[in-house]
């Protein structure tokens, strides 16, 4: 299978992609580690006329932590994640994605930066960039602009990233202590995409009670969604397992889910409740000091 | 290619000049470098295989599942019909050609990959179309990880299909290859 001949260009810097990305508008697009859009490409769903490598920009390649956030560059590896020892111990819900995505070539492959721009309805960053309160940082001819996590996923494969903007890296807060976070993924076979993902990140008070908490949901509608309902029945309470099961009926009422070749509408929305639930004991289980690997359900 | 390329007669130009349907390239294969002026779209996998001839590196399923094209481009382990051929310019492939060492044994002969020799007895393989790929992601996980666990070495090969089904067997190989690749390493 070969995608539609094409013009490449091999951008040079951020500056001279975006300019490129202006010039040729809606013909072209970036190439960044190619896990998603050369298979698009190769199933001609996608057919740019220029692919604009942005592959080697290795100033975006990078994380850093800046006090209270992790930046990590939009061209980081799911892999480089799945493997960091410090995301690992600070952000765990950052490894439990990475390391469930594809499998190792893919997760060799693929970056942050592009799976984010991409939007895959069953995704697994969306739903942690909307638990976790994350900003996406992007550059376009006017300059940089931020995007806040609540604000950028608009449609499936469908972000508010303009056409000449270059996603350059993205930006997770990091939390308060007695924090926990889990990521989990129900997948059909190995390395598919999710029937459906729950991110979970809260902080607990001195009293055990939710201080703040974010819940992603992916899979079960055609974008991410955060469910501002179970976050509402969780903040400012003890998270007792009537709690739990009252938002995850909101969990699962926060969708209409829809029917596929992976699962009907009806078993997409109790699949969301269930790893909620799981993805919440998990957080808690982290929250109170304990390891707790990657989760595979 | 299944389409002839229009632009196959326009002179190559660098790609960081005006955009290119041509490129001039030079890829390092098992430590050897090769040029080749190539069109933009052509896949690393065709790359390998039609320019350079090293047919080691297998096409499977063409579409980024089957891992039987596994190579490693500059250390990572990536699948080559998911890459284009420009996308390894100037960097360092490893494919299963490159396992094999050379021996004084005279011209032509070469010892096996301690993972090779293991697969060969373990029967880590029945008609071998995977073989390439699975070894490519083994190599790829006893560099990170000397000494796996089976069920890391599941995990290790999930992006890799073997449709005799014999997984078992690969696994054990590639535990019997870590195995003497430890000792190696100790000697």
């Amino acid at each position: 299978m070969y995608p539609r001949a094409f013009r490449y260009q091999r951008a040079t810097s951020v500056e001279h992609a975006v300019a490129l990305l202006h010039q040729y508008g809606e013909e072209a697009r970036l190439l960044a580690g190619g896990a998603s859009l050369i298979p698009l490409m190769k199933l001609r769903l996608v057919n740019p006329s220029v692919l604009i490598d942005i592959g080697r920009l290795d100033t975006l390649a990078g994380r850093v932590w800046a006090g209270d956030r992790l930046v990590i560059g939009a061209l980081v590896r799911h892999a480089d994640v799945a493997d960091d020892a410090e995301i690992a111990a600070r952000l765990p819900l950052l490894r439990d994605v990475a390391a469930q995505i594809g499998d190792v070539q893919i997760r060799n492959m693929g970056t942050l930066g592009g799976a984010l721009a991409e939007t895959d309805p069953a995704g697994d960053w969306g739903p942690a960039l909307l638990a976790l309160g994350g900003m996406v940082h992007a550059m376009g001819p006017a300059g940089e602009r931020t995007i806040a996590a609540d604000d950028f996923f608009v449609d499936a494969y469908t972000t508010a990233l303009a056409p000449d903007e270059v996603l350059v890296a993205v930006t997770f807060p990091l939390p308060a202590a007695r924090a926990g976070s889990a990521h989990l993924k129900f997948e059909v076979r190995a390395g598919d995409f999710a029937v459906a993902n729950c991110s979970v990140a809260l902080t607990l008070d001195e009293a055990g009670r939710c201080a703040t908490i974010g819940v992603g949901l992916g899979g079960v509608g055609l974008v991410p969604v955060r469910v501002v309902q179970a976050e509402a029945l969780l903040r400012g309470e003890e998270p007792t397992p009537e709690r739990i099961a009252e938002a995850a009926a909101a969990v699962r009422e926060c969708t209409e889910g829809f029917d596929d070749v992976r699962g009907s509408a009806a078993y997409r929305q109790h699949l969301g409740a269930v790893l909620f639930e799981r993805a919440m004991a998990v957080a808690l289980r982290r929250a109170a000091g304990e390891q707790v690997g990657v989760v595979h359900v | 290619m299944s389409e002839r390329d229009p632009a196959a007669l326009s002179p190559s130009v660098s790609a960081a000049e005006a955009p290119a349907e041509r490129l001039t390239i030079t890829v390092w294969v098992n430590g050897q470098a090769y040029t080749r002026t190539v069109p933009a779209r052509l896949l690393l996998v065709d790359f390998l295989r039609n320019e350079l001839g090293l047919t080691g590196t297998h096409i499977g399923c063409d579409t980024s599942t089957c891992g039987a094209c596994t190579v490693h481009v500059d250390g990572r382990s990536v699948k080559a019909c998911t890459m284009f051929a420009v996308q390894a310019d100037g960097r360092a492939v490893r494919t299963v050609e490159g396992l094999a060492h050379p021996t004084e044994g005279g011209p032509g002969e070469r010892e096996l990959h301690p993972l090779q020799q293991a697969f060969h007895e373990a029967h880590a393989l029945q008609c071998g179309y995977c073989t390439p790929g699975m070894l490519m992601s083994a190599l790829y996980l006893l560099e990170h990880n000397p000494n796996p666990t089976r069920d890391e070495i599941k995990r290790a090969i999930a992006g890799n299909l073997c449709r005799c089904t014999g997984y078992h067997f690969i696994i054990d190989a590639i535990e019997l290859a870590a195995a003497r690749m430890r000792q190696q390493g100790d000697r």
